[in-house]
């Protein structure tokens, strides 16, 4: 009954009500509803077509819902409706309080510039002028995603998929978010590259207590960075809870499928 | 009422529902009840099959009960660990409930000191003060000091056992569950783990284990639940 009230009471980073998203007459979710505090991260798991995408889309800001609300709690206004606030402050919001780790890092780097002035950016974009600083913490940025920082000025595509994608985590933390969305951040990646770029997530989320939304299929990845988990399918959420008990004692028969889907090795 | 108990078992049952399996339900106990006080080490007991992991699974929150309540002593009040949003389970594992599970979770790349560091650093202690203590836990457990650098997954049953034992045993948390921590040590490893539990017992943890070694279980346990009796009828 504590732990309850305080839930109810510690006002929560991002608020989801209600939220819906038709494409024409295809669902894309329905009626989604959650809380994250700061600090907690959510995994969304599900097959393909499950509607997990069109979340984080929706909640991040790229996508407007059809309806429901998408509160955050901003620096600047409070909690706040991001889809009610004006073009300008929520793009401003997003860049300074937010960070987004796409599947792809083609999609989320910038291909003709180096990879130094790629993590540098979102503070050039936050107003910082002073090119010696900006260099300095791009520099240890480099070096917290275990990069070679010789190679600063290095263009995205001379570096691996999984150095492109540590330079995409790099350039997504460098400005201090408070909350980051990652779409399949170790999707398209090698096994063992994979594993590399999870350690190195778990241990900056921990080191830097974020709020994370991370979408995967992938119940391994699930289980090693998530608090708790949202199962979606056909657009719904079907199951929540902590990440331990939804993974070992699924109740919903599609959770169970999903769990008792995965390979062992 | 001078000491209340640390863990409270209301009512507890557990059914089982394999949606995929024709729907197929497993009922395995159901109107447990099971109070744990400090200084009391309960071992669960039973043949296999019988339900022992399962309700301990169900203490911890791993398990979601079908009914009852799973009450421990958090910060000096009972939180119901069956209902609790999983923040508060996860801060209830962090400060108040410790689990030896059989098997040790690997995570690549951390190194086997740092594992066992993790819970007291997530708990803020000094990080010197933290390896000290993994150092001398590593070495009362008898893991060679050559392996502490290394990622577990390639140790032995024993040596991974022993890793989670030191992990979980580095914290003093108030209630533990150990579920057959024993199962593959020698015995003088063995011998060292009950050194571990009683050293526990008399700080005033509150201890449920299952252990199929019996001596063992005749060293630590102050007492024995049948999980039997609450057999849910099928």
């Amino acid at each position: 009954m504590n732990a309850i009230s305080q839930t109810i009471q510690a006002a929560p980073l991002l608020r989801v009500s209600g939220l819906n998203k038709w494409y024409g007459h295809v669902v894309g979710c329905r009626d989604v509803s959650f809380e994250l505090r700061p600090g907690e991260v959510l995994g969304v798991v599900g097959e393909s077509g499950s509607g997990k995408t069109t979340l984080l889309n929706c909640i991040s800001g790229k996508l407007q819902p059809t309806s429901g609300a998408v509160e955050f709690d901003t620096s600047r206004f409070g909690l706040t409706d991001i889809y009610g606030l004006n073009e300008p402050d929520r793009r401003r919001m997003q860049r300074e309080e937010w960070g987004f780790v796409h599947q792809n890092p083609r999609d989320g780097l910038r291909m003709r510039v180096s990879g130094g002035a790629n993590v540098a950016e979102p503070l050039m974009n936050l107003g910082d002028r002073n090119f010696g600083r900006m260099r300095q913490a791009t520099i240890e940025w480099l070096e917290r995603v275990e990069l070679d920082t010789r190679r600063i000025d290095d263009k995205p595509r001379n570096f691996s998929g999984g150095m492109q994608q540590r330079i995409q985590v790099a350039r997504n933390l460098i400005h201090g978010p408070r909350l980051v969305f990652m779409d399949e951040p170790t999707g398209g990646l090698d096994v063992s590259v994979q594993a590399r770029l999870l350690d190195l997530l778990r241990e900056l989320v921990r080191d830097l207590g974020l709020a994370v939304i991370i979408v995967t299929h992938d119940m391994a990845v699930a289980r090693l960075m998530a608090d708790r988990l949202i199962v979606m399918k056909g657009g719904f959420v079907v199951e929540t809870g902590l990440t331990d008990q939804v993974l070992d004692d699924p109740q919903h028969p599609y959770t169970q499928l999903l769990v008792s889907s995965v390979l062992q090795i | 009422m001078q000491n209340p108990p640390l863990i409270v078992v209301e009512d507890l049952a557990k059914t089982f529902v394999l949606h995929n399996a024709d729907s197929a339900t497993i009922p395995v106990f159901e109107g447990l009840h099971l109070e744990v006080g400090p200084g009391e080490c309960v071992v669960l007991a039973g043949e296999s099959g019988v339900g022992k992991s399962t309700l301990m699974r169900s203490i911890y929150g791993n398990y979601l009960p079908t009914q009852g309540a799973v009450r421990v002593m958090h910060d000096g009040a009972y939180v119901d660990i069956t209902k609790a949003a999983p923040h508060s389970v996860l801060d209830i594992r962090r400060r108040t409930l410790g689990y030896v599970s059989q098997f040790l979770r690997v995570i690549p790349r951390i190194s086997t000191l740092q594992l066992v560091m993790e819970p007291l650093l997530e708990n803020g202690v000094d990080p010197q003060e933290a390896q000290e203590r993994a150092e001398t836990l590593l070495n009362a457990l008898r893991l060679p000091k050559a392996h502490w650098d290394l990622p577990p997954a390639t140790f032995s049953g024993g040596e991974q056992q022993r890793v989670n034992i030191a992990r979980s045993f580095i914290r003093n948390y108030p209630v533990m569950l150990l579920d057959e921590p024993t199962a593959s040590l020698d015995a003088e490893n063995r011998a060292i783990v009950v050194t571990l539990i009683q050293q526990a017992l008399d700080r005033g943890a509150a201890l449920i284990g299952i252990f199929h070694d019996h001596d063992v279980r005749d060293a630590v346990a102050t007492r024995l639940f049948e999980v039997n009796q609450f057999k849910a009828a099928a």
